[in-house]
């Protein structure tokens, strides 16, 4: 394994042991990462794009967040997950939803009036 | 001040409809004869005033939002028996990108109200005033983020959960928190303002603090302790322990229940109610009987809470 990929799979184990902890709907995922689908996610005042997500119940699938203007949040509570959204820095997060229905995901930094509007949904199917 | 008797002030504030929740006891604190000559546990009334936004422009939700400031504070000028001081519990400005005109606003929302009659009046930021520049003008206008008051016997402790981007107490807060309540005995009341709840009310609608738990682990050895808030644009109220936790109306638009809808978006203007959703809070503390007692009051007067 080289040092790069076994640098890449520690963070990513522990990111997901971060997530297993908190996370009422995901477990913690073995890391095999290369597996999983990517969505990313691009934050920007006062949206998220995409604003809505469909994965499959059980699917583990990695979040790619970056902001394009300044800093915002990226918080799903039905997980326990959030972390910052930076310009010109990729966050990666790992979700496993276990049960059907509909997570929220929200800015939770302030950035400005419209900040309220600013969130998005996981369609868990 | 006398005594208001509920009845009279009723009669006083000239108003109906008015929604009670419950009181708070003030507990061994009134009762304790050896602090009867330190505290002057008079009965008196203050005035919550929340989410004023002044600069929010949306015909939609509120077309008359360049009226609805003047006219709560023309309601409370018109309480035959004025408040002993009338708190904002933040949002006072709607947030702008603009340094030049957020100031503009706040000198604005400053100037109206200093209309108000009582002249002990008492400000705290929300996120609109203080998130974007860490509360850089907001300071300029209205001066300390969080501070600390007595009023007739009362503790009152006012916090700031909004200026830095995290929109939570921040350690060096809570530090000061903690030196500040050292001051004071296990049975003392204290009120504590803040905009957002510290509790976990709905966090789908960031409607928490992120460290709120810990200012309320503070709080929790002190028998006598209420907060009053606002953020969240309707009455609420919830109770951590015994720690009573009151949100207020906003004076600009309300927002739904929380998790009532998917989205939270403001509940759009009813020409056939306007201001419907609007109101204001006034609290009596009535130390010689234990309690206290919270009215909201409909900005028009004899609308269903």
């Amino acid at each position: 394994m080289s040092l790069a990929l076994s640098t890449r799979c520690s963070l990513l184990l522990f990111l997901l042991t971060a997530v297993g902890i908190n996370c009422l709907y995901a477990d913690t995922l073995a890391p095999t990462d290369h597996q999983m689908p990517v969505i990313q996610i691009l934050a920007s005042r006062y949206r998220f794009e995409p604003a809505k997500i469909v994965v499959k119940k059980g699917q583990a699938v990695i979040l790619e967040i970056q902001s394009s203007d300044r800093l915002h949040g990226f918080a799903i509570p039905g997980l326990g997950l959030r972390s910052d959204a930076r310009p010109g820095q990729m966050t990666r997060v790992a979700i496993k939803p276990e049960k059907t229905g509909t997570l929220t995901y929200f800015c939770d930094v302030f950035c400005g009036s419209g900040h309220e509007q600013m969130s998005g949904e996981i369609v868990v199917e | 001040m006398s005594q208001v008797d509920r009845r009279q002030f009723l009669k006083l504030a000239g108003i109906g409809g008015v929604a009670f929740a419950s009181g708070l006891g003030f507990d061994a604190y009134a009762a304790n004869k050896h602090n009867a000559k330190t505290v002057a546990a008079l009965d008196f009334y203050f005035v919550q005033l929340s989410d004023t936004h002044w600069g929010f422009n949306g015909a939609a939700v509120n077309p008359e939002a360049t009226n609805t400031l003047t006219k709560a504070i023309t309601a409370v000028n018109n309480l035959e028996q004025q408040p002993d001081f009338v708190i904002f519990t933040g949002d006072l400005t709607h947030s702008t990108d603009d340094p030049n005109e957020r100031r503009r606003r706040m000198a604005e929302f400053k100037a109206i109200s200093e209309t108000l009659k009582v002249k002990n009046v008492k400000f705290l930021p929300g996120e609109h005033d203080a998130a974007l520049d860490k509360g850089e003008a907001y300071q300029e206008f209205f001066g300390s983020l969080h501070y600390s008051f007595d009023h007739k016997g009362i503790h009152f402790i006012v916090l700031d959960n909004v200026s830095n981007p995290e929109l939570n107490l921040g350690e060096a807060q809570l530090n000061w928190l903690k030196a500040d309540l050292q001051h004071h005995k296990r049975h003392a009341p204290i009120v504590i303002f803040t905009h957002r709840p510290l509790f976990d009310l709905y966090q789908q609608w960031d409607w928490f603090t992120r460290d709120g738990q810990a200012a309320i682990d503070l709080l929790m050895p002190f028998k006598n302790v209420a907060v009053f808030y606002g953020h969240i644009h309707q009455v609420h109220q919830h109770e951590t322990g015994h720690i009573q936790h009151y949100a207020a109306q906003s004076l600009i638009f309300p927002l739904p229940a929380p998790g009532s809808v998917p989205k939270r978006a403001p509940i759009p203007w009813n020409a056939a109610m306007p201001y419907q959703g609007l109101g204001y809070k006034n609290v009596e503390a009535y130390p010689k009987s234990k309690r206290y007692e919270i009215e909201d009051i409909p900005l028009v007067s004899g609308e269903a809470l």
